[in-house]
């Protein structure tokens, strides 16, 4: 593994390895909480928080875990970080840690933490895992943000961000966006779009 | 608190609907939800390790968590205790039932990083509900899930012979027709009396 490059990990995390449309891991916070963008920001922020920590970790105990019980000792490392995080947005952002609910405890077992701590962090030096939590969160971040923006556009007509509007449309609000329904559309039609492009590019290609 | 069995159950199943609503345990649903076989087995499995979920973590977070003044350690106790709990059921059924293990055996593993059976006990210890209602929640939520798996699998094996454009294909198309029982979930349950 000669030719990593930082660079070239990082955008591997955005892009080719984009944990929600390449991936389809961690759907789950992914269509819950991105109802806006300030809680996409707040779901995305936390699960950096936990990826970058538990990375670092596995990596720079890697040589000491055995084999046989990486997964429970994995699963206890990001449970600390989830529980830094837990008390952490409880005592300095309420507001955010009400709106996001049990969706925090539940980074636990969001399957791109533990999927990384295994398939990568395990395997490589700490400084790669470091790049690559943070281009795998950056992936994540961008793919809350495009879902919650979309939603919160079409559902209530503006996007509010931290107390400020960012942009308005004239339409009357579609309130289905904001319901179950509207996450699962979003994700199905960005995930087409990604799926046409693909293909596109392999025919072009081939 | 005071919330009655009845409107445990009701939205256990139906109004807050795990996978629907609440958008828990998502991951094995769009992956396991391809054939009736599979999603059956994986949902009984669920429901299975739910109610036991349930159980211990009501006793450990009563018992242990909350006169200790060790709240703090909820998540991750929560965490091992299911892992624990999988674990054992494994044996247990390996042990006891080879024809039920070879059907559910391969989900089991699965089930420990399935965010429905975290989010249950979770919720449990955070609406405060006492044993009884507890366990009732753990069923019910168990029995939601499965029969919207039950559901999605049905129609994803009957909607194999449509079709659609290349790119639609697979994933998005699940997600459309999870749009449409969604809709149902959200629009007509609500009108129950809880």
């Amino acid at each position: 593994m000669a030719d990593m490059t930082i660079a070239g990990e990082f955008f591997r995390g955005i892009v080719k390895d984009n944990p929600v449309f390449a991936l389809v891991l961690g759907l789950c916070p992914t269509l819950a909480v991105t109802t806006s963008v300030e809680n996409a920001i707040g779901m995305a922020g936390a699960t950096l928080f936990v990826l970058v920590g538990s990375n670092v970790m596995v990596s720079a105990l890697r040589k000491q875990i055995p084999p046989i019980t990486r997964i429970p000792m994995f699963i206890i490392i990001i449970c600390t970080f989830v529980t830094i995080i837990d008390m952490a947005m409880e005592a300095y952002t309420p507001p955010l840690y009400e709106a996001l609910g049990i969706f925090i405890p539940l980074i636990v077992v969001n399957c791109i933490i533990i999927g990384r701590a295994e398939a990568y962090a395990n395997r490589n030096t700490i400084k790669f895992s470091v790049v690559d939590a943070l281009g795998i969160g950056a992936g994540f971040f961008v793919a809350l943000v495009a879902i919650g923006a979309i939603r919160e556009l079409l559902g209530t007509g503006e996007i509010v961000l931290f107390g400020l509007k960012l942009i308005s449309i004239p339409i009357e609000p579609a309130t289905f966006m904001i319901l179950p329904g509207g996450a699962f559309m979003t994700i199905g039609v960005l995930m087409a779009m990604v799926n046409y492009n693909k293909i596109r590019k392999a025919r072009k290609g081939a | 608190m005071e919330d009655s069995l009845f409107s445990i159950a009701v939205n256990g199943i139906f109004v807050q609907n795990f996978l629907l609503v609440q958008f828990l345990g998502l991951c094995s649903f769009v992956g396991v939800s391809k054939e009736t076989k599979s999603a059956a087995g994986m949902s009984a499995a669920v429901l299975f390790v739910m109610i036991i979920a349930s159980i211990a973590s009501f006793l450990i977070y009563t018992y242990l968590l909350l006169p200790m003044g060790l709240t703090f350690l909820t998540t991750i106790s929560f965490i091992i205790v299911i892992a624990f709990l999988v674990q054992l059921v494994e044996f247990i059924i390996r042990k006891f039932s080879p024809p039920l293990y070879r059907s559910l055996g391969i989900f089991l593993p699965l089930i420990t990083t399935n965010c429905a059976i975290l989010g249950v006990v979770i919720l449990n210890t955070r609406l405060e509900y006492g044993f009884v209602q507890s366990v009732f929640y753990g069923i019910s939520a168990g029995l939601g899930y499965t029969m919207v798996m039950l559901l999605m699998a049905a129609i994803r094996e009957k909607s194999n012979a449509i079709k659609v454009p290349e790119a639609v294909e697979g994933l998005p198309h699940a997600f459309f027709i999870t749009t449409l029982l969604s809709m149902a979930f959200v629009s007509y349950f609500q009108v129950i009396p809880t």
